[in-house]
């Protein structure tokens, strides 16, 4: 008997399962082959845009993401470096043998937390309860919590040219009942589809005709608790190229053998708007030249490189046709085939925001299975339903992260609000207040939280306390430290065409002006604090207007998210609702009128009414 | 909320006619209680039915009417409504909606036919706040603005400002979200000042309209001031005298002193007579002189008498310096008598002078086609009023003026595009808040507590 069963060990099941095993919860995580923990079968990136962030504040919560990728990376590289701090993030190029092997070394390093292969293919379900797992073989292992991360594993297919194979990733077992059975017990289950492109052997191809991409220059950590584990010279190169007008004749040509363009006629599954597949990307921009490729390393320890931006389903011999279209490729040997594959999900709007399913109680769900792509997205669930599973049996409140708080909040919370038409990808402009979800303050917004639900110590605890300090005291240092003009100082500001002030002025005034940066103000007088310290002074005060504004924003979100709606409310009984709202409503079934507004479909009218029948029937100020 | 309203929906008084309007399930069921003549629950959609209304009680007949049928959801609330036109006369009208009270409607609160109409999706924020002006409407110039409005004219106006600031929030947006990525054009400040200044112009033209448009819909506030004596009632009267017709308010609302309103070539002007001003210690008086400065300080135009056959007092210097700054005329009044006035040396364009025996009714059209130039007012006449008329959406617009000031100011300092953005995601925001695309939770409420009863 555990109290938690993980299903699934890809990066949702092993945060979660290194959550409730932390938490000090006996733990199960099942996987169908123990080889594939932690597996990356597509790109070979952890991070990028939005994502990077996320995976700062996995690391802020207490979770083994950031570690893991700072400990094996090829490459790291910080986004968005040349715009403002709030679109900043964290890009590395992973190795496909290193982060398994890292993650599978701290899985077993947990007291609590048992391993074993077998494939899940059905619950024990009482009294709409769920009370564990059934294997393919029968045998029964009973938990007081079930979390599924099964991944793109239910009901697999495989699609290339005009074949369907029911498999999963690397041609993997997939699981062929599961989601039949959850369907049978009430959940609606939708059809998705994503892909991946052509591995190509890495001496078969001349990098002189690409472009080089270097990690940065700089050392960068996802995680606030480790040093730099790499050497800025021992990163490895990613390199660029483009598609060719041949490329797309050869794509236009063959459309129709395409799985995707005709060649399957029973394709049910909708791909990702984010991430299309290249036969897409030729059809929907006819007009461009050409589109960008990347060819990535996929690991240290095998000579595969990945072909990021190629992601097709035509059959193998078009493939070949396609791959040596591309300058640097035209010797190339492909050793594996680009494919698409298509796999069930559960609606999203089915879960409550601690990711519990609405429809069995104990039965949490995290990653691919709730209708997102990405391993950062799967991860970041796999921690929050882990910590709300531990937390349920500890009868503690749920933990949840609101917009203001986190992307894990937004992602979260769009999902089981909004809904989700095509696989969902974490993007900077979902996010209302990115402002204040930025990466560099991920552990000042987070930690506390971490160490609230257990997850971080009380030494990484004080770490925290004291750069809050240093952070307050620095800033008094701003306020209270003037310049004076010596001749030295002005000639300092002369040098980089600086207009120089009359009179002495305090480094608070002088930070504000847009032209003046840290930098340069260590070059007029010592400033005491580390440079992360002295980054996030910058920040705050340079932008203070703009992120002034965002907290005001926030707070009026607040405001309304505290308006809540009663549980047993009957959308029925609304009269003047209009009928698209009023299913909605009764779908997503939101906690509060923040959340309602938020719901596609629910015009300010529909809240309105709402507003004043929660007054007239609850005697609630809406 | 969807019981059956009911509200006398044209104004009280005697008229030829009066209109009950009644909204809800069941107004048809109701009314066909009282009604005698066709069944109206079989009458077709949009028919007109004549009848006469009896007290079911009594028997005796109460009026002859004419009873509008429309079925849901082709109306006004996309409820059944039926509007009864009774021949007017207090006693009549106020019976029948008496019976209809009492036979199962309940009187509308005010606004809640348009606030039915809004909640039901049948007209957007601004259209509900146009239907308020059209109601109020006194002259043909409002009536336009205010259908302009209805058409959803200047909700197209808004959206298509919104459409052109989502291309640009998208664009950067791609740029955030897809660095590494050169296919998508790189918005940099330099493609954006353009497009920021093309923006600025039209939301700077639409509120230089507005405030046409707020003179159209409000009038010209017009203050009469000056010393004890000189003539400021008559000036009034005279004034009233010629437009008889619309003189409409005496003592109005709470707010100002509103003495009437006369229309100069469709424009409103709300005339406002106030209390004699000159130095004194008696407190009665000392607030009066006050309350009339600062009356003087809110209006548009000031009307400023003086007496031709009185001398320039300390007094009037003083009041002449208060008013340099908005917009006056100088009316110097009885002329019939000995000039004792002495303006030569007060430095006053000789444009802003008329004068004026109003007693011998002299000088009143000069008076109005100063007027008239002063604020356009032919102009106006002939334009199409496509333009906000209602202060909420002109504050509105002003904020995102104010926000396109600060998008400049980051622009010339090189703030980072992806900050630039969210200022442009905010006005976008706003934009939404005029004609209610953008959900707004006081919005609402401040809305609906503005409306009138039964309309």
């Amino acid at each position: 008997m555990y109290e938690i069963i993980v299903v699934g060990a890809g990066h949702a099941g092993c945060e979660a399962a290194h959550a409730a095993a932390k938490k000090n919860h006996k733990t199960l995580l099942i996987t169908s082959n123990l080889k594939n923990i932690a597996d990356m079968p597509c790109n070979p990136h952890i991070g990028g845009s939005a994502k990077g962030i996320v995976v700062r504040e996995i690391d802020a919560l207490g979770g083994l993401m950031g570690k893991i990728a700072d400990k094996t990376h090829l490459q790291i590289k910080m986004l968005n470096s040349a715009k403002g701090p709030a679109v900043q993030s964290l890009r590395a190029q992973g190795d496909k043998i290193a982060y398994p092997k890292e993650m599978v070394k701290a899985l077993k390093e947990l007291k609590n937390l048992d391993i074993k292969e077998g494939m899940v293919e059905d619950l024990i379900v009482e009294n709409g309860e769920v009370k564990g797992v059934i294997l393919e073989d029968g045998t029964k292992i009973t938990s007081k919590i079930v979390i599924l991360t099964t991944g793109t594993y239910l009901k697999a297919d495989i699609l290339v040219g005009n074949t369907r194979t029911r498999k999963g990733p690397h041609n993997e077992k997939p699981s062929n009942y599961l989601s039949g059975k959850l369907k049978e017990y009430g959940f609606n289950i939708i059809r998705l589809k994503t892909g991946t492109p052509q591995r190509i052997e890495r001496s078969s191809i001349d990098f002189s005709k690409t472009k080089i991409e270097p990690g940065d220059n700089k050392y960068l950590t996802f995680s606030f608790d480790l040093k730099p584990c790499y050497k800025i010279e021992d990163q490895e190169p990613c390199y660029l190229t483009y598609t060719t007008e041949k490329t797309h004749e050869i794509i236009r040509a063959n459309l129709n053998k395409s799985s995707m363009y005709g060649a399957l006629d029973d394709i049910k599954g909708i791909g990702p708007r984010y991430c299309p597949s290249i036969e897409d990307k030729v059809v929907r921009f006819a007009d461009k030249e050409r589109h960008q490729l990347f060819l990535e390393p996929e690991s240290r320890y095998y000579d595969d490189i990945y072909v990021q931006g190629f992601s097709t389903s035509m059959p193998p011999e078009i493939q070949e046709q396609m791959v040596h279209s591309l300058p640097g490729l035209e010797n190339a040997k492909i050793l594996r085939y680009g494919y698409a594959i298509e796999y069930d999900a559960i609606y999203p709007t089915q879960l409550n925001a601690n990711l519990e399913t609405k429809v069995l109680k104990n039965l949490f769900t995290a990653g691919q299975i709730n209708g997102t792509s990405g391993y950062e997205e799967a991860a970041c669930q796999g921690l929050m339903a882990g910590i709300n599973a531990a937390l349920k049996l500890e009868n503690k409140e749920s933990f949840v992260l609101k917009r203001s708080d986190a992307y894990i909040g937004v992602l979260i919370d769009d999902l089981i609000t909004k809904g989700i038409k095509d696989p969902y990808r974490l993007l900077t402009s979902r996010a209302e207040f990115r402002l204040l979800l930025r990466s560099d303050n991920a552990d000042l917004r987070l930690r506390h939280y971490g160490y609230d639900v257990g997850l971080i110590s009380k030494q990484q605890l004080n770490k925290l306390l004291k750069k809050e300090e240093d952070i307050k005291n620095l800033l008094s240092f701003m306020k209270e430290t003037k310049i004076k003009m010596t001749p030295n100082n002005k000639k300092a500001f002369e040098d980089n065409n600086y207009q120089v002030p009359t009179s002495s002025e305090s480094l608070y005034k002088l930070i504000k002006r847009p032209e003046i940066t840290m930098l340069f103000l260590n070059k007029l007088i010592e400033i005491p604090y580390s440079e992360e310290i002295q980054e996030q002074v910058e920040i705050n005060l340079k932008y203070e207007g703009y992120i002034a504004k965002s907290y005001k924003e926030a707070e009026k979100m607040l405001k309304l998210e505290k308006k809540q709606i009663p549980e047993d409310i009957d959308y029925d009984k609304i009269k003047n609702i209009a009928s698209e709202a009023r299913q909605k409503l009764k779908e997503v079934r939101p906690t509060t009128i923040a959340q309602a507004i938020r719901i596609s479909g629910v015009n300010p009218s529909d809240i309105s009414i709402l507003s004043v029948y929660l007054k007239k029937e609850y005697g609630k100020d809406e | 909320m969807n019981d059956t309203i009911c509200a006398i929906a044209t104004s009280q008084g005697v008229g030829a006619i009066a209109i009950i309007r009644v909204s809800g399930d069941e107004s048809l069921q109701i009314v066909n209680q009282l009604f005698k003549g066709k069944d109206l629950t079989k009458v077709p959609s949009h028919s007109i039915n004549y009848g006469k209304i009896i007290d079911p009680k009594t028997k005796k007949i109460i009026d002859e009417v004419l009873v509008s049928v429309m079925l849901a959801p082709k109306t006004f609330t996309k409820e059944n409504v039926v509007e009864i036109n009774t021949h007017g006369g207090i006693a009549s009208t106020n019976k029948v909606l008496e019976l209809l009270l009492t036979y199962g409607c309940r009187l509308a609160e005010p606004g809640e036919f348009t606030k039915r109409a809004f909640l039901n999706g049948r007209i957007d924020l601004l259209e509900a706040e146009a239907v308020m002006d059209l109601i109020n409407a006194k002259t043909n110039k409002q009536r336009d603005l205010a259908t302009n409005q209805i058409t959803g004219k200047v909700s197209d106006l808004i959206n298509s400002l919104r459409d052109d600031l989502v291309q640009v929030i998208s664009n950067i947006n791609v740029n955030i979200d897809y660095p590494e990525y050169d296919d998508v054009d790189i918005i940099t400040n330099d493609i954006l000042i353009p497009k920021i200044t093309n923006l600025k112009n039209r939301i700077q033209n639409i509120l230089n309209e507005s405030q046409n448009g707020r003179i159209i819909k409000d009038g010209i506030k017009t203050s009469i001031i000056g010393r004890p004596n000189v003539g400021k009632s008559s000036l009034l009267n005279a004034l009233l005298e010629e437009e008889k017709a619309i003189v409409t308010e005496v003592a109005g609302t709470t707010r100002d002193i509103v003495e009437g309103q006369i229309s100069i070539n469709g424009i409103l002007l709300n005339i406002i007579d106030t209390a004699g001003i000159r130095k004194t210690s008696d407190i009665v008086e000392s607030i009066g002189v006050e309350k009339s400065l600062k009356m003087m300080e809110e209006s548009d135009l000031v009307l400023f008498v003086l007496n031709n056959n009185e001398k320039i007092t300390e007094d009037i210097k003083e009041l002449l310096s208060k008013i340099k700054n908005k917009n006056y005329l100088i009316i110097i009044n009885k002329t019939d008598l000995t000039k004792e006035l002495n303006i030569e040396n007060l430095k006053i364009d000789k444009n802003n002078i008329v004068y004026m025996s109003i007693k011998n009714n002299q000088g009143i059209d000069e008076l109005k086609s100063k007027i008239i130039e002063m604020f356009n007012i032919n102009q106006i006449e002939s334009e199409d009023p496509t333009y906000l008329s209602n202060s909420r959406s002109i504050s509105i617009l002003e904020q995102c003026l104010n926000r396109i000031i600060d998008i400049e100011k980051g622009l010339k300092e090189n703030l980072p595009i992806d900050m630039i953005e969210l200022d442009i995601k905010n006005i976008w925001e706003l934009l939404g808040t005029i004609n209610g695309s953008t959900y707004e939770d006081e919005l609402l409420d401040e809305m609906f507590s503005r409306f009138c009863l039964g309309k």
